[in-house]
């Protein structure tokens, strides 16, 4: 097995103190003169590459090393309710057409419900060279454990390279039972994906609770596995569909569950921000509701919509569906101004891809600064009252 | 009943930085503290204590020796058991290894109605390894948990909420559930019951102790994906910076919203 040496022969206190300083995990202990590492290693390697030489070494075991050239084909699954197909799948397709044109592999849509000619036909028309569909009546609702089945029968027929998933809820709790089933790796919340030309997935997503990036990989397991959320990618234009359609037998497939569904409620509609051209967002700066008003005029002249950072939800003004970030939504508007808001990268991954980006704050080594277009150094509580008298003129 | 709680330790600060020039993490102090999320797991195991009668709340983390005080926090909130599971060859693992490493440890103890997780950690964010260890076991999981209506002797029935709509299941036991923050209040830990706890052994279960003794499928080795690099989020615009007295500043900003015709 894969494990770090280390070499207790050369040890000094002074090597010791450094090692236990340079690792960010605490994972060194130091007793006796003999320096030992715990179970919060987690191989970052960083006493390997950045510590004095000849100490921290690491020894590999010899792996089997997988045929990658057996496994092709990125596919989406495509995630339904009520038989109306949720736009991440589209966007996913998308993503998988760019980076199957650098390994020349074929993109493919899965299909699992009951009833779904209109999906299938809509993911046709987004040019997949195939739909894989699962139908039976036991599909017609998601159920965790029964579509599970259906895609572990996809993966053991077709042995396909990657699949994606749209991180929303249900993606985010289906996913990994898939993964689980077949003992694969899955990376969540992929902000940017990009592949090799073995057909190596490169997965990129926040990591360290959101405020460095890192990039993943599987580097001997198939199907490689990652969730994206909803408006990370663009929309794919349509094409004259000409793809095939495969109905997969589903009759030997276990349909056993013990969840059952005993009431569903529809959440009432809030207008949604992933949609809006132009939002005003708000953070924390706004410390009591009534400074809300100060944006109210702006507001008004953009015909915007407000949306907010996690304290604003957490406060409970807002809606949690109003929250821009990778806990809440992705947005992508022509305009958003961003009002005393800080920049955490969580933040910032939901809302790059917006066309314009105006910023107001007083902290000028804030972290949205750098991905605006306009950055604008001042305090909100006194550039909105005076931009009010202004909007107030220009009538 | 017998629910076993799945919680981890994780860094009180998520500020960690990336040196640009040496690629080093630097974290803002080693301050830890029980992951938020699963303050509300451990409650929800409460309140089905004062449900239903003979309830056996049992927590559980996996992390170094030092993930003891986690433990320790949730005894004195009212848990009634604890074990650490901790091995130096479980360093390095992803999700997949971690789970499997919690079912094998769940397997071990054995003896369970209910499992309840955190609907994610702070310092993964991955939301998964709930999910994973519900298919590691064979057992069925419903995430988002935000209430317990009603618990039977076979069954619970719960409500969870998706993105769009919440939905009201019942599910069989045994099966695992995953709760998101502010589906209850969390209690704090009681002075009397640190007092009670004060000498309460915690166990501590190593790779030797599971039934799957092959280090092959812990940590690095067990883990599919691996971090090739970590970096420092970029920024990609030409950014223009305005200074200037408010006055000048909201005269500017109009400016920018006529030319780009907002306005």
């Amino acid at each position: 097995m894969s494990y770090i040496k280390i070499n207790n022969d050369l040890m000094t206190k002074e090597i010791a103190e450094g090692l236990i300083d340079i690792c960010p995990f605490n994972a060194f202990d130091y007793i006796d003169s003999y320096l030992s590492i715990n179970a919060g290693c987690k191989m970052c390697k960083i006493c390997i590459k950045k510590g004095p030489v000849d100490i921290c070494e690491l020894i590999e075991s010899k792996k089997v090393l997988i045929n990658k050239s057996e496994y092709k084909g990125i596919t989406v699954y495509i995630e339904q309710r009520n038989n109306i197909a949720h736009r991440v799948s589209w966007e996913l397709i998308g993503k998988a057409k760019e980076l199957a044109l650098k390994t020349k592999e074929p993109v493919y849509a899965v299909v699992v419900g009951n009833d779904v000619s209109k999906i299938v036909a809509e993911a046709l028309s987004f040019g997949v060279d195939k739909v894989f569909v699962y139908e039976d009546e036991a599909y017609k609702e998601f159920n965790v454990e029964v579509y599970t089945n259906a895609l572990n029968d996809f993966y053991q027929k077709h042995k396909i390279n990657i699949i994606l998933f749209g991180g929303t809820t249900q993606g985010r709790s289906f996913a990994p039972r898939v993964a689980a089933r077949l003992k694969t790796g899955l990376t969540a919340d992929c902000t940017m994906l990009d592949i090799t030309d073995e057909g190596d997935l490169l997965q990129i997503r926040p990591a360290f609770g959101g405020n460095i990036m890192a990039k993943i990989n599987t580097p001997n397991h198939r199907p490689q596995l990652a969730t994206i959320r909803f408006k990370m990618f663009n929309e794919p234009s349509k094409v004259k569909p000409f793809g095939e359609v495969v109905n997969e037998n589903s009759d030997n497939i276990s349909k056993e569950t013990t969840i059952k569904i005993l009431e569903t409620f529809e959440k009432p509609q809030v207008n949604d921000i992933s949609d809006a051209e132009i939002i005003i967002a708000l953070g924390r700066a706004f410390k009591k509701k009534k400074d809300l008003d100060l944006v109210e005029p702006l507001r008004k002249r953009l015909n915007a919509q407000l949306a907010v950072t996690r304290p604003l939800i957490e406060n409970g003004w807002f809606d949690a569906r109003k929250q821009i970030g990778l806990s809440g939504r992705t947005v992508k508007p022509k305009l958003i101004i961003n009002l005393g808001i800080s920049g955490a990268v969580q933040y910032i991954e939901g809302m790059k891809e917006s066309e314009l980006i105006i910023s107001v704050n007083s902290d000028e080594n804030n972290k949205l600064f750098a991905i605006s277009h306009y950055s604008i150094h001042g305090d909100i509580f006194e550039v909105l009252p005076k931009l009010n008298d202004l909007l107030d003129q220009i009538l | 009943m017998k629910i076993i709680t799945c919680i981890k330790q994780v860094p009180a600060s998520s500020n960690v930085q990336v040196d640009p020039d040496t690629g080093v993490l630097i974290r803002d102090g080693n301050n830890v503290k029980m992951n938020p999320f699963d303050l509300y797991a451990l409650e929800t195991a409460f309140q089905i204590n004062s449900m239903v009668s003979n309830v056996d709340i049992h927590s559980v983390t996996m992390g170094p020796p030092s993930a003891r005080s986690v433990l320790e926090e949730a005894l004195y909130m009212g848990s009634d058991e604890a074990t650490l599971i901790s091995d130096r060859r479980f360093a390095g693992a992803d999700v997949l290894a971690t789970a499997y490493t919690l079912s094998q440890l769940i397997d071990h103890i054995n003896d369970y109605e209910l499992i309840i997780c955190g609907k994610q950690t702070t310092d993964g964010d991955t939301a998964q390894v709930g999910p994973e260890i519900a298919e590691f076991l064979s057992i069925p999981h419903v995430p988002y948990v935000k209430e317990i209506i009603e618990v039977k002797d076979k069954s619970i029935i719960l409500r969870s909420t998706y993105e769009d709509y919440d939905e009201i299941v019942e599910v069989s036991f045994p099966c695992l559930i995953t709760v998101d923050k502010g589906s209850n209040v969390p209690r704090l830990p009681s002075y009397k019951r640190r007092v009670a706890f004060k000498d309460a052994v915690i166990k501590t279960i190593s790779l030797k102790d599971l039934k799957d003794k092959n280090p092959e499928n812990y940590g690095l080795n067990g883990s599919p994906t691996q971090v090739d690099e970590i970096f420092p989020p970029t920024s990609n615009t030409d950014s223009i910076k305005i200074h200037g007295t408010p006055e000048e500043l909201s005269a500017s900003l109009l400016k920018i919203l006529k030319e780009s015709k907002f306005l």
